[in-house]
């Protein structure tokens, strides 16, 4: 039974150092905890991703010291192809889940959520706490399958069944690999539920007074509706999970066929559904998906709109808009299982929501564009991750109209065109809103400045970078590359293997230049310029109180709004921004609409 | 166990803006000429909305481990028909009095807490009953397994028999979720601290429960 008494309004200021830091029940301090989780994950992931290049780009290359993580994996420092997998695999959980969507929606959304809503605190403190520490022993539970004896499991970020439901005949890591990975999932499972029972709650009921669903700023209506997807799609990949480590652990039957014999070995299992597995998980998956790239929409507006000084042309149009991406993401699963031998009319029904999903997709677009077209946009660090995003987000997204056609899909399905579009449409792109809310919050959540010169090196160097990895993997899946191949050795691959040096000296390069973000979050930290309460002329309630803010956000006197989320540039006001607190009048026809 | 309170205990009061957030409120819509003396401050206690944010996310789960069954079933030449163990029909009934039990006691307490009357009468009794019958649920849920196992009914026998304890073993953990519920409400009203919103959500998840369970009777007697 949850706990469904205690709300925020009843926890006074934490005294003890282990209340105050590490079992903190202040959404801030679990907004900066998801936020370290999802640090130290990113850097893990990418650690992964630059062993695997140089593994793809120079074959058999020699990494110095890599035997001491796996002496099997990796004998004489050369990964074998099955470590390569792992690694894979490995590099996937670890960027989807603990960092794709614990910093754009746990990390920010625990921070902000509560402030831009002006409420005191999430109304489950408890919950929350235990949810970001959940989620870290997902994350510790994961890493420690780099240690047993097998290592990690090699069957990829979306285990399919059979191959990761048949246990350690199948090859290294698909044993206790594959149980500690699940285990993992399902530790986040609930991690991710406990917070977006919070997140739901805090903003259907935590309120300040005048603060209507639709002077909610752009941000805080995006971790609304993701945490709503993330309600709905984690409680079904937490079954599906559960099944799976039951067919290791118990002998049960749910995914894995009669009569398969691996390894000259014939399974003990009778009658299972390998498609069952791939439903589960896609009617997670693809959701998943959103839950990464919702919130980076409603970071990557909040940032524009105050650079611009200027609404979008439709604040209840992008927020439908972002409804409706919710809700078809549910509806579209089956594409990612066209080639599975689905009935074509499934295909079909699968086909037309992907299309018509790009509808939402398209109206965000161009709603971006169309504000952006002759604003005097503010050029900063976080501006220009904001105008980043969008640009990978199309770029990426222009791809989707390709795979989402049965008949072509079936062609580029499994090759290098479906990496490289997810990379670009969810990964770099959420990555793009994480580093454009880090720019843009980073004063009012330690109080201090940035250093800007260093943010603009560091956009324009990830910038270009990410477009040298990502956009020749398009070409690489034309060109008929498969991906998860972890060698070229066929006649039409080799002409493609200049490409891969190329993509991984990219990679290792634009992965160095994370190395200037770090030194400027490090230096920011301690040594950066005090932050004033409203660096940049905001009109949100996070720049109506202090910097950092108070234990209850607000101090004495809690906020009464008066206006919609984005009053820039009013004619006949006193300044150039009216904050949602101030109750000046506004005579912009644009008010209270 | 009888018992009689004297004086009332503290109940969940509209907050104001001075004492803590959430007057915004869901169904605060603010006029078209946002006068915010006009906005009603109606927020409902989190503990109201987010208990159906929990059901909701409960029948995702449950609704998951049916499309398994149904699916897993469609394709099946392995499915061996189960006989469900008598004991579940008493069971059944037993976790249906619960909720009449649990209903009394939740309006015997609303009603002195909304000052309808001026003493409660044995609430917790009713409560206790409800806390026993919770236990004898899970305790019926139980022998039903031993019984199984003891016939050599395992995990792994069939799939019938994997789903059938699947779907039993996550039920009775929720129902376990619920009992100690039910013993926080106690807790809490003997400490004279019990809130409105906390009877009403624990009742409401409990009442929940029961009608989950009477659904998965139904899916398991229909399907295994």
């Amino acid at each position: 039974m949850h706990d469904m008494s205690a709300h925020a309004v009843h926890h006074g200021a934490p005294t003890s150092f282990i209340r105050k830091h590490i079992f903190s029940l202040d959404h801030k301090v679990i907004g900066k905890q998801y936020y370290a989780l999802a640090l130290v994950a990113v850097i893990v992931g990418m650690v992964l991703s630059w062993l695997m290049r140089l593994h793809l780009g120079f074959a058999n290359f020699a990494i110095p010291g890599l035997h001491l993580l796996s002496k099997n994996g990796a004998p004489g420092d050369i990964m074998t192809p099955e470590y390569y997998l792992q690694l894979m695999t490995m590099h996937g959980t670890i960027m989807v889940f603990f960092v794709l969507t614990t910093a754009p929606f746990a990390a920010f959304g625990n921070f902000f959520l509560p402030i831009q809503t002006g409420a005191e605190d999430m109304p489950f403190p408890h919950f929350n706490m235990m949810s970001f520490w959940v989620t870290f022993t997902g994350f510790v539970i994961l890493m420690a399958s780099f240690f047993v004896s097998d290592g990690p499991t090699l069957g990829g970020w979306t285990q399919y069944a059979p191959l990761s439901a048949v246990g350690a005949v199948s090859g290294p890591g698909q044993g206790t690999g594959v149980v500690l990975w699940a285990f993992s999932i399902a530790f986040f499972c609930v991690g991710q539920l406990f917070g977006s029972l919070n997140f739901i709650t805090t903003t259907l009921d935590m309120r300040c007074k005048g603060m209507s669903l639709m002077r909610l700023p752009l941000s805080a209506w995006a971790w609304f509706i993701t945490s709503i997807m993330g309600l709905t799609a984690f409680a079904v990949l937490m079954p599906a999970v559960i099944l799976l480590i039951l067919d290791h652990i118990a002998g049960t039957s749910f995914f894995v066929a009669s009569n398969l014999v691996i390894n000259d070995s014939l399974l003990p299992h009778s009658g299972g559904s390998t498609l069952l597995w791939q439903h589960l998980f896609w009617f997670f998956g693809h959701p998943e998906v959103y839950i990464a790239i919702i919130p980076g929409m409603g970071i990557v507006s909040h940032i524009l709109i105050t650079n611009m000084r200027r609404p979008m042309l439709s604040h209840r149009v992008l927020i439908y808009s972002m409804g409706a991406l919710a809700v078809l993401s549910y509806m579209v699963y089956g594409h990612h299982m066209f080639v599975s031998g689905m009935n074509p009319i499934s295909s079909l029904a699968f086909s037309f929501p992907t299309l018509i999903i790009t509808i939402p997709s398209t109206i965000v677009v161009l709603i971006w564009l169309g504000s952006l077209y002759g604003s005097k946009l503010r050029i900063n660090s976080a501006s220009l991750f904001a105008l980043g995003f969008i640009s990978m987000f199309i770029s990426g997204g222009i791809s989707g109209f390709f795979l989402a056609q049965p008949s072509i899909d079936i062609l580029l399905h499994a090759t290098y065109f479906v990496v490289g579009h997810f990379h670009l449409v969810m990964a770099v792109a959420a990555i793009f809103g994480i580093f454009g809310g880090t720019y843009f919050w980073f004063p009012k959540m330690t109080g201090r400045m940035m250093n800007e010169s260093l943010g603009q090196l560091h956009f324009w160097l990830t910038f270009v970078g990410a477009y040298c990895i990502f956009m020749p993997f398009h070409y690489l899946g034309i060109a008929g590359n498969v991906r998860r191949y972890q060698a070229f050795v066929d006649d039409y691959l080799i002409p493609l293997i200049p490409v891969h040096k190329f993509i991984t000296v990219a990679a290792l390069a634009t992965g160095a230049v994370q190395l200037i973000f770090i030194y400027n979050l490090i230096y920011s930290r301690f040594w950066g310029a005090p932050a004033p309460d409203n660096p940049w002329q905001g009109t949100s309630l996070e720049w109506s109180t202090a910097t950092p803010p108070p234990h209850n956000n607000f101090g004495d006197k809690m906020p009464v709004v008066y206006h919609d989320p984005y009053q820039y540039s009013v004619e006949g006001a006193s300044s150039d921004f009216i904050m949602q607190t101030s109750p000046e009048p506004v005579h912009s026809a644009d008010e209270e609409k | 166990m009888a018992t009689v309170v004297h004086e009332p205990p503290k109940m969940d009061v509209d907050r104001l803006p001075s004492q803590g957030s959430g007057n915004g409120g869901w169904r605060n819509l603010v006029p078209a000429s946002g006068d915010l003396r006009k906005v009603k401050d109606s927020s409902p206690p989190p503990a109201s909305t987010g208990i159906w944010v929990a059901l909701a996310s409960i029948t995702m789960t449950f609704a998951a481990f049916t499309s398994a069954l149904v699916v897993r079933q469609g394709g099946a030449r392995d499915w061996q028909h189960m006989a469900l163990p008598p004991i579940l029909y008493f069971n059944t009934l037993v976790i249906i009095a619960s909720s009449f039990t649990l209903e009394i006691s939740r309006r015997r307490i609303a009603a002195f807490m909304g000052g309808l009357q001026e003493r409660a009468e044995n609430p917790l009794r009713w409560l206790y009953i409800t806390l026993s019958l919770g236990l004898l649920f899970v305790a019926g849920q139980i022998f039903a397994w031993h019984e199984l196992v003891s016939q050599g009914l395992r995990f792994a026998t069939n799939i019938s028999y994997s789903f059938f304890y699947v779907l039993t073993i996550a039920h009775a953990l929720h129902v376990s979720g619920g009992i100690g519920g039910l013993v926080r409400v106690i807790a809490k009203f003997n400490q004279r601290v019990l809130k409105r919103s906390t009877l009403d959500a624990t009742s409401r998840y409990w009442h929940f429960m029961g009608a989950l369970w009477v659904y998965l009777l139904v899916l398991l007697w229909l399907k295994l």
